[in-house]
């Protein structure tokens, strides 16, 4: 990956660092920090203006690959840290990654307070359903049924919705791609540095030495059109190549056809990202692929919300205060409001 | 209110008293206490306060658990201490009394409310019936008046458009005023407290001053009480003075601090038991840069003060033993980082959820030790609620100029104890100077110029060493946003010099023992140890730490006077330790260590001079008396 200055010829920003990637060879990690890349490369931002931060994890090294500022810290606490340099530095671009460990089960808990509070990053959740650093163990996504290392009988444990999840703590900008369309997460990238407020991207990742294949039926050619529906704002709900669509009852999604005689365009579920409502029922297209008459997947951006960001509300009232009081005295803080004098 | 002119009765006066308050928790005994205090500090005495409260803060009403209690000795002269024994004992009810009269001394006064002594009251203290104290002789060998506030209280609000359990309400004021009267102290100071506090509500405003006035006049025309006490002002170094509690004292200090650095200051925090007045003092001074997050847990409270701290600012958290604990792991990373964090601890009675609202000294080893790995921070301990104002600047100053996580031990009888601080002008606290790197401009050598290039990276030529140490072992703080310094670090163990991961064996002996020594250091700046008072050799001398620095300065001082040969040294710094503590502790025959814990900086002392330190031991959630502090030393003498 190194290049030293003066050897090579000369290039736009290069956001790569200088450290060698240690990623197994063919994880699913290796796509999305080269669209992550691409994007910054291409976004006209300087490095020093970017922060990474990530907890722990296989995706969590993401950071020591980037020629940007970067913290790798402990795990699960990546949005707490995030709360805290936002608050401080508003004008920096903080990405944070995760994975399905680190943000559903040990950082469950600040996930979803970093939601509510809309803190202004864009958070990369890795999800490929497994434990990968620690050799194979089920995660909070993993299927129920899942055999894995620590779940020889297969998995008791109901997993997350994740999306769902993330709709119920009122998060601003929610969207799901995958590690085998590059151009659909680059895409999603972009919208997501564009958010202002806690922009949720989980990427569907393959770990293919723990969990190879559990997204293939969403990734493979054969598979891909029948199962996944790739949204898009003002569009209707169309996959299997244009031949299905999905149709609102009431509150109810069903899948119909869209080909000659089947039902009109203009009678299908028109995605609209600025609709809580509909965006709640969207997160909640989840089913298990293998079932019988199976929802497809949706990909793209769910949801959308412009209310204002933490920072901007804390920084508005140490603001606010410096007008009504002045900015800090130290001699009359530490004078307080009564005093006597002896001598 | 009659306006005839009374007679003056006479007035005695008196060096020094201790009045204890003491009620039910909802009887505004708080209140009561902190208001006469202000009044004798504003008079010019010298205080000391202990608040001692129940942890529900509605416990049953009537009952043992729910009495609430303030403590306070004002002098004409110096005063260390609450003192060992209440002079007077105010009791609003049975229980209060049952529950304090063994902290009156023989003699002493009791005022006591009848209405809280009625079959119900005596009930509820499982007094039986018959054995009515105030009415059964048990009291005889002290000084009983019995006055029915209740009643006179609600004589005095009589006319007023309040409910009965408003008008109770006003209870307190009734014996704050009467108490006012006792010690000729005026009431102005709590009227216009009253003012403020209820401006928007003008009845309770006039109930509450009603009361107050009532309970004043009462003193002056009834003719149980005499005799009225006078205490003078004290002896205190010419200057302005001011009230403060432990707590308000670590709020200004990290204040102060972060003023001095020229930052911002974010505090996160999760409220807990005694340390939240910390959060409510900062939230109240935003326009100081002061950002206060209030975490969703306290994982997240000390984790984003290390986002803050990584983005330019000075992080701070507190807590106490709990939620210290689960900061652990990221205290851990702050380590690591080498990071600038302030950690404050008001410890409070442990193990697990312990006593919440009493005090102990028990977290030491947890503040030395308890972290993975090998993991080196520095501690140091506030002794008095002034103390907290300069070890909380001092912890900010390590923090900063030493780019480490520093841990600040307070505990809850500080916290919440006040005493009269002649405070600092600002001009004469020092500036604080955090190793920043200027701005550069573009093309100019980064910090790795002339380093040997095998430590390098690849790219090393023009690559930043977020890991290169000056001197004293500290390392640059690099922000992000700065051009050309971009870096990455992290809890991972890290390459010396580069900051890159790496899993070399001899690399991290050597980065443990670097961080080790980085930490070591910083006891060079520390001034030479000095004695709080007596012989620089001799029998005994006493090493105390943390909050017991009045009962022990109290005792070492009479011990002194007498002829003793003891000294008091009191420990600021538990790690590093100051450089002259290990030569002062070998000319002494005996070393004594009074501590709230069952001898943890003991054996610390132990392990680092192999001195044969003995132990003062109490683990009461209670603090020590002079007394306690004095027979301890005695027994060591003759031992």
């Amino acid at each position: 990956m190194s290049t030293v200055n003066g050897t090579t010829p000369v290039q736009k920003v290069d956001f790569s660092s200088d450290q060698e990637v240690r990623w197994c060879p063919g994880c699913g990690d290796y796509s999305i920090l080269k669209q992550v890349q691409t994007l910054l490369e291409q976004s006209g931002k300087k490095k020093e203006e970017v922060v990474f931060i990530s907890g722990i994890g296989c995706s969590s090294r993401f950071p020591y690959y980037m020629d940007t500022y970067g913290l790798h810290s402990i795990h699960g606490r990546a949005p707490a840290l995030v709360s805290g340099l936002r608050s401080v530095r508003p004008e920096l671009s903080v990405w944070m990654i995760t994975g399905d460990g680190d943000a559903l089960s040990i950082g469950g808990n600040h996930i979803i307070h970093l939601l509510r509070r809309n803190v202004d990053v864009n958070v990369l959740l890795f999800n490929n359903e497994i434990y990968g650093l620690t050799k194979g163990q089920y995660s909070p996504t993993s299927p129920e049924g899942a055999v894995t290392r620590s779940t020889p009988m297969g998995s008791t444990d109901h997993p997350f919705n994740p999306l769902a999840l993330f709709k119920g703590a009122d998060a601003t900008f929610i969207a799901r791609s995958m590690d085998r369309d590059p151009k659909h997460m680059r895409e999603i990238l972009a919208r997501a540095d564009a958010h202002r407020g806690t922009s949720l991207v989980e990427v569907y990742q393959n770990c293919n030495v723990f969990n190879d294949g559990a997204f293939e039926v969403f990734t493979e050619k054969a598979t891909k059109p029948m199962n996944t529906i790739f949204v898009e704002h003002g569009k209707p709900l169309v996959f299997a190549n244009g031949t299905r669509g999905i149709k609102l009852n009431g509150m109810t999604p069903v899948i119909v056809d869209t080909y000659a005689g089947g039902v009109g365009l203009d009678e299908l579920w028109i995605h609209d990202e600025r609709d809580p409502f509909k965006a709640s029922i969207l997160v909640r297209l989840f089913d298990d692929p293998r079932l019988e008459g199976a929802m497809p997947r949706p990909f793209g951006v769910f949801y959308v919300n412009d209310r204002p960001t933490h920072e901007d509300k804390l920084r508005a009232q140490v603001q606010r205060s410096k007008e009504m009081k002045g900015p800090g005295d130290l001699d009359a803080l530490l004078k307080g409001e009564h005093t006597w004098t002896i001598g | 209110m009659s306006t005839t002119t009374l007679k003056p009765k006479p007035v005695e006066t008196r060096q020094n008293v201790v009045i204890l308050f003491a009620g039910d928790s909802g009887d505004g005994i708080q209140l009561t206490g902190s208001q006469f205090t202000d009044t004798n500090a504003l008079f010019g005495n010298d205080v000391s306060t202990f608040p001692n409260f129940p942890a529900e803060i509605r416990a049953p009403q009537g009952t043992l658990a729910g009495v609430s209690g303030y403590q306070l000795h004002f002098g004409s002269v110096e005063i260390w201490t609450p003192g060992d024994q209440a002079d007077v004992l105010v009791v609003m009810n049975a229980a209060a009394l049952k529950a304090n009269l063994g902290k009156l001394k023989k003699g002493g006064s009791i005022i006591a409310n009848t209405d809280g002594f009625d079959k119900k009251n005596l009930r509820l203290a499982g007094i039986p019936e018959d054995a009515d104290p105030l009415t059964n002789g048990s009291l005889e060998g002290f000084v009983l008046h019995q006055v029915d506030v209740t009643k006179l209280t609600r004589t005095a609000l009589e006319g007023t458009t309040l409910g009965m359990k408003e008008k109770d309400r006003c209870k307190n004021m009734f014996v704050l005023g009467f108490i006012n009267w006792m010690y000729s102290r005026e009431n102005a100071l709590t009227e216009g407290f009253l003012q403020k506090k209820f401006a928007r509500k003008p009845e309770v405003l006039d109930a509450n001053m009603k009361a107050l006035h009532a309970g004043y006049f009462y003193g002056e025309t009834s003719e149980t009480f005499s005799t009225r006490f006078e205490v003078k002002p004290a002896p205190m170094p010419t200057g302005t003075y001011r009230s403060i509690t432990g707590n308000q004292g670590t709020a200004l200090g990290l204040i102060a601090g972060a003023q001095k650095a020229k930052l911002d200051l974010f505090y996160g925090s999760y409220p807990i038991t005694p340390a939240s007045d910390i959060l409510h003092e900062l939230s109240r001074h935003k326009n100081f840069g002061v950002i206060t997050f209030q975490a969703e847990d306290e994982i997240a409270a000390i984790s984003s003060a290390i986002g803050a701290s990584y983005g330019g600012a000075l992080g701070i958290t507190a807590s106490s033993g709990p939620g210290i604990a689960l900061k652990a792991e990221a205290m851990g990373l702050a380590l690591m980082l080498e990071i600038p964090l302030v950690i404050v601890n008001v410890q409070r009675g442990g193990p697990s959820t312990g006593l919440p609202t009493k005090t102990e000294q028990a977290d030491l080893w947890q503040a030395v030790h308890g972290r993975n790995g090998e993991a080196p921070i520095p501690v140091i301990a506030a002794s008095t609620p002034i103390d907290c104002f300069d070890m909380a600047f001092e912890a900010v100053q390590l923090a900063l100029e030493h780019m480490t996580p520093v841990i600040l031990l307070t505990d809850g009888y500080i916290a919440n104890g006040s005493e009269p601080w002649r405070f600092p002008e600002a001009k004469s606290l020092p500036e604080i100077k955090p190793p920043f790197i200027p701005a550069r401009e573009a093309g100019t050598p980064s910090n790795a110029e002339g380093m040997d290039r095998s430590a390098l990276s690849e790219r090393g030529v023009e690559a930043f060493l977020p890991y290169l140490r000056d001197e004293r072992g500290v390392r640059p703080w690099a922000l992000p946003g700065q051009a050309g310094l971009q870096h990455r670090i992290g809890g991972i163990e890290k390459q010396d010099k580069t900051g890159n991961i790496s899993y070399d064996p001899a690399n991290h002996e050597k980065m443990v023992q670097l961080r080790a020594e980085k930490v070591t250091r910083i006891a060079d700046r520390f001034k030479p140890i000095r004695l709080d008072s007596g012989p620089p050799e001799g029998d005994l001398l006493v090493v105390g730490w943390g909050s017991t620095y009045g009962a022990i300065r109290t005792a070492a001082l009479q011990l002194q006077a007498e002829g003793k040969s003891v000294a008091h040294v009191h420990i600021r710094h538990l790690f590093p330790f100051n450089k002259g503590l290990g030569p002062l502790l070998k000319k002494y025959k005996k070393v004594l260590v009074p501590e709230m814990n069952s001898g943890q900086l003991r054996q610390l002392l132990r392990a680092e001079f192999l001195v044969d330190a003995q132990g003062l031991n109490k683990i009461q959630g209670m603090p020590f008396t002079s007394e306690e502090i004095r027979a301890g030393i005695l027994n060591q003498l003759r031992a």
